[in-house]
C-alpha cells in the first residue's frame, strides 16, 4: 500500500525542526531512517497530517564522548554506530547487539535513535539502553531534558515522550561491561523480530546486570548478585519469567518465551561470570 | 526549510546511475514509484512495500537501502544508483552479474535486481567475507526460486573475482 497523505516538511536546522513539531504537534511524525515509521505509514497503521524529515541535520549526525557518556545524534544511522571505532572498547554490549537489529540494508538507514523513539518490545536497542541504563535527550520549544531508559520507555510503542517533543540523542554510559558482556536471541531468521533477546554485562561487585526484551511490554532487568547461590538465581529467573507474562502470537507462544528465559539467562549468566574472572 | 504540502506536485532532481535526472513527485510518492512510474526506470522492482523482501533495494549516495522505505522528496539532490548502472554495456555484465549468471542465481528474477545493489554495496566496504557474513546480507532478502544456493555460490566466487582485479561492480561510481 502508499501512504495516505501528508505534508512533507524537510527543516534546515533542529531550531525549525521544533518549532515545526511545536506547530503540528501530535498530527506530525518524526522521519529520521524511516525503517519503522516508513512501513507504518506504507501500511496505513499511522497516518500523521505532517512528517518532519530529520534525517538532513549536521546536528545531529556526530557520535561523541561526553565525560563517561556516548552521545548518539538522532540522524546517526546503525551502520554508522556499528562503525564506530571506539564501539568496542567503549561499548562491547552494544558492540555485540547491533548487528542483530534488523538487517544490512535496513541497518544503513535505520538510526539508533529511531528505534529506541519507536519502543518495539523486541527490538534490541531499547533493551541494550535499558541494560545499560543510559538515557534520552528530548527536545522542544520549551527547553531540553533527559530521561532514564525506564522513564522513556512506558510500554508497547509507547514512550514518555510528549507530543511537542522530539528525541534529539541517546546517551550511553562507556565502559559497562569491559568485563563481560553476551547478548543472544532466538528468532525465526536473522534479522526477524526477536521471540526473545536477552542480555548481560557485568556490573559492579562482581554482579551481572540481566535484561531481557521480547517478553513484556518492554525491556525488563534485573541484577543477580556475586554471592547468589545457583538454586536462588533459578527461583530468581523463575519468578522473571512469570513476570514478564508474555504473549501468544503468530511466533511464539507465551510458555514458549517463559522456557526460553529460563533456559538463556542462566548461560548468558555463566558467560559474564567466566570473563569477569 | 522545504516543505512539500498535500497535493503539492514538486520537482525532484538526483542523480541516476551518474546522470542527473529529474521528475514530478508528491510529498507521499515512494522512491520505487518515482523510479518507475516517473522515470521509467524498471529494473527496481516493488515486493512488500514494507521493507521485508528487499527486491526494491538501490544505492542512495553508495548505501544499499530499500526504496520502498523512502519518500522520492527525500531522494531530492541524492545520487542514486540502480540495477541499470550496473553492467557497462548489454554486453558487459560486471562481475558480480557475470556469477550470477553462471551460478543460476536467479529464475523468475523478481528479487535479483535488490541483491545485485546490496551486494554491490556490501563487497565494496567487505571484499573479503565468509560465507555467515553473505548469509547474514542475503538475509535481508526473499528468493522463492533458487534456494540460495546458487546465490551463495555466485557471491563468493564474484567476492573472490572482484579482489583478484580492479572491482568492476561499481556501476556509476
Amino acid at each position: 500500500m502508499k501512504p495516505a497523505p501528508f505534508t512533507y516538511i524537510r527543516p534546515d536546522t533542529l531550531d525549525e525542526a521544533v518549532t515545526a513539531l511545536a506547530q503540528h504537534g501530535a498530527d506530525a511524525r518524526v522521519l529520521a531512517g524511516g525503517q519503522s515509521l516508513m512501513a507504518m505509514l506504507n501500511l496505513r497503521l499511522v497516518e500523521p497530517k505532517a512528517l518532519i524529515d530529520i534525517s538532513r541535520l549536521g546536528e545531529l549526525r556526530s557520535i561523541r564522548l561526553d565525560g563517561d557518556m556516548i552521545e548518539v545524534g538522532a540522524a546517526v544511522t546503525q551502520a554508522e554506530f556499528l562503525a564506530w571505532p571506539q564501539l568496542k572498547e567503549k561499548a562491547p554490549f552494544i558492540a555485540r547487539a547491533l548487528p542483530w537489529v534488523g538487517h544490512f540494508q535496513t541497518r544503513n538507514r535505520g538510526t539508533v535513535c529511531g528505534s529506541i523513539a519507536h519502543a518495539d518490545p523486541s527490538s534490541e536497542l531499547p533493551l541494550s539502553l535499558a541494560l545499560l541504563e543510559g538515557e534520552v535527550v528530548l527536545r522542544s520549544k520549551s527547553g531540553t531534558r533527559r530521561l532514564k531508559a525506564s522513564e522513556f520507555q512506558t510500554g508497547m510503542l509507547q514512550t514518555a515522550r510528549r507530543d511537542d517533543e522530539m528525541v534529539i540523542a541517546v546517551r550511553f554510559p562507556a565502559g559497562v561491561g569491559l568485563k563481560g558482556a553476551a547478548f543472544r536471541e532466538v528468532a525465526r531468521r536473522h534479522g526477524d523480530f526477536a521471540i526473545v533477546s536477552v542480555g548481560a554485562v557485568s556490573a559492579e561487585k562482581g554482579a551481572v546486570r540481566v535484561g531481557v526484551g521480547g517478553v513484556a511490554e518492554k525491556p525488563a532487568c534485573i541484577s543477580i548478585g556475586a554471592s547468589m547461590s545457583t538454586p536462588d538465581i533459578t527461583d530468581r529467573i523463575e519468578r522473571l519469567a512469570w513476570e514478564l507474562g508474555g504473549h501468544d502470537d503468530i511466533h511464539a507462544s507465551a510458555r514458549y518465551r517463559r522456557d526460553l528465559v529460563r533456559r538463556m539467562v542462566p548461560t548468558l549468566i555463566g558467560e559474564v561470570r567466566a570473563c569477569a574472572k | 526549510m522545504r516543505e512539500v504540502t498535500t497535493g503539492e506536485t514538486v520537482r525532484i532532481s538526483l542523480e541516476l546511475n551518474g546522470k542527473t535526472v529529474s521528475g514530478n513527485a508528491t510529498s507521499r510518492m515512494l522512491l520505487t514509484d518515482f523510479l518507475r512510474s516517473e522515470l521509467g526506470q524498471t529494473g527496481t522492482h516493488v515486493g512488500c512495500e514494507h521493507g521485508v523482501c528487499g527486491c526494491c533495494t538501490v544505492r542512495i549516495d553508495g548505501v544499499a537501502a530499500r526504496s520502498c522505505l523512502m519518500l522520492a522528496v527525500q531522494a531530492d539532490g541524492r545520487r542514486v544508483d540502480t540495477v541499470e548502472g550496473l553492467a557497462a554495456s548489454k554486453d558487459a555484465l560486471n562481475a558480480l552479474q557475470r556469477a550470477f549468471r553462471k551460478h543460476h542465481a536467479l529464475q523468475c528474477g523478481f528479487c535479483t535486481a535488490g541483491i545485485l545493489m546490496s551486494f554491490s554495496d556490501f563487497l565494496s566496504r567487505n571484499p573479503n567475507p565468509d560465507e555467515d557474513e553473505v548469509r547474514e546480507v542475503l538475509g535481508g532478502h526473499i528468493c522463492r526460486c533458487t534456494g540460495y544456493d546458487g546465490l551463495m555460490k555466485a557471491i563468493m566466487e564474484a567476492a573472490a573475482d572482484m579482489r583478484g582485479k580492479t572491482p568492476s561492480h561499481a556501476g556509476a561510481t
